[in-house]
């Protein structure tokens, strides 16, 4: 098996897979906005953006453009069949009041804890929080797509996270581009497994604990048309 | 009789003073008020401590009231961005003040305003940096931080379509934080796409209803190219 890390797009049909049918979901900018690309076809799936949107599809074509309708990150978007307008106050009851069944964020690191870590990068002169701790309370269920490791080659998965906190103990899995992992009550279980990588080279990159069941499934790309 | 058009955004906004906090709707640019900020410029009141999700864009509308230096304290969610230009320049130079708030946080504190609430419990943001020093409470097994009202002196907002009356309808997501600033204000002004004869509006597509509104006029959507 040919050993190698997956692409973001991949990552991201990983966890179109785990999107039932009629889940209201949120998706977050970078990886998590790939997800929406294998949400299409057989299944309905309300997308919420956080700006009074419900039923949000495909980004606008230039002749479809109207600047009033925009996705979280200010680009324009289309409406699906269904779609629903809510004022910003009703588009955080939905965040906050349990109502939003999975939100996507990307993430800089994530503890063994299932604490979150994504909205201030330490030098960054001017902060900006955005609806991520908004998204991070109050979803019924938080995943994050994101890089095993950062730039440098330090795992973004830690015991403790060092970058300023968005939320604690409310991340429920990890997909990166080596693993799935769960966060669980007595800390990270790994799920599935990158192709040709050992569980042995994943700790190595890993910065907390990993509970490991052999043989560790790998991550199956086919069964989606990755593209 | 009952008439809230005014007939210019200058005139709209000639009594704004110095000092005052004004809410200032949109989402980006989608529901910007843009023309209500250009009369504010020209209009020239400053010490100014504007709440908006974002600072603006580029060298005009809120961005340009920034720039000029008439902006004592933003109030927003998401400063940080390429286009926000204006108030990285003025913040990284010690010259504005930045109050960060959850966006869920920033709205629902308008709401409780608009609303005549004293505050409200949020788990958003707890046990995080946005929440230091502020009160907390365990609520159904929950740590919840203690969010204040949030009320402005103005607000200034978009619509679609107006009546006399000073009702509203909003066209897509330019509705955003629109209907809930314009509860929080003691003046609320609004710019729309059209003014319609009263009864014009189906009362079931109403969505600011007159009381909310104090002055409306009538501005094409602000095109700054």
């Amino acid at each position: 098996m040919e050993k190698r890390r997956l692409t973001k797009e991949e990552i991201a049909l990983c966890i179109a897979r785990e999107i039932s049918e009629g889940a209201c979901v949120n998706l977050g900018i970078g990886i998590p906005t790939l997800v929406a690309r294998y949400l299409a076809g057989e299944r309905e799936v309300m997308v919420h953006s956080e700006n009074g949107i419900i039923g949000m599809g495909p980004p606008a074509a230039p002749d479809e453009v109207d600047l009033d309708i925009v996705d979280a990150g200010k680009r324009p978007v289309t409406l699906v069949k269904g779609a629903a307008i809510i004022d910003h106050a009703t588009s955080f009851a939905l965040v906050r009041g349990g109502h939003l069944d999975l939100a996507v964020l990307g993430a800089l690191q994530v503890s063994e804890h299932g604490d979150i870590a994504n909205w201030r990068i330490p030098g960054d002169a001017v902060p900006g929080v955005g609806g991520a701790m908004d998204l991070c309370a109050g979803a019924k269920r938080l995943v994050v797509a994101m890089t095993h490791t950062d730039r440098g080659g330090e795992p973004k998965i830690v015991a403790e996270c060092t970058y300023p906190l968005t939320a604690r103990r409310k991340v429920c899995t990890i997909y990166t581009d080596l693993a799935v992992i769960d966060v669980g009550p007595d800390g990270l279980h790994l799920r599935e497994i990158a192709p040709g990588w050992t569980a042995g080279e994943l700790r190595q990159l890993t910065g907390a604990p990993l509970h490991v069941e052999e043989p560790v499934p790998v991550i199956a790309l086919h069964g989606g048309a990755v593209s | 009789m009952i008439n809230k058009v005014v007939e210019s955004a200058m005139t709209a906004v000639a009594d704004v003073r110095s000092g005052s906090t004004i809410l200032v709707g949109g989402f980006g640019e989608a529901g910007s008020p843009a023309t209500l900020l250009q009369a504010l410029i020209e209009q020239g009141a400053t010490d100014l401590t504007m709440v908006s999700n974002n600072v603006g864009y580029d060298d005009y509308g809120l961005a340009a009231l920034i720039a000029r230096g008439r902006v004592r304290k933003m109030i927003c969610a998401f400063p940080n961005y390429a286009a926000g230009i204006a108030f990285r320049n003025r913040y990284l130079a010690g010259q504005i003040e930045l109050e960060l708030v959850p966006q869920g946080t920033l709205v629902e504190r308008m709401r409780a305003a608009g609303a005549g609430l004293g505050g409200f419990f949020t788990p958003t943001g707890a046990e995080t940096e946005l929440s230091a020093g502020k009160e907390t409470r365990v609520i159904d097994g929950v740590v919840q931080v203690l969010e204040r009202p949030l009320k402005g002196d103005y607000a200034l907002i978009r619509g679609k379509v107006a009546d006399r009356w000073g009702n509203l309808t909003y066209w897509r997501a330019q509705r955003n934080f629109n209907p809930i600033m314009a509860m929080a204000a003691t003046t609320t002004i609004a710019e729309v796409s059209e003014i319609v004869p009263l009864g014009a509006i189906d009362p079931d597509v109403i969505i600011t209803p007159g009381p909310f509104i104090h002055r409306v006029t009538v501005c094409p959507r602000y095109n700054p190219t």
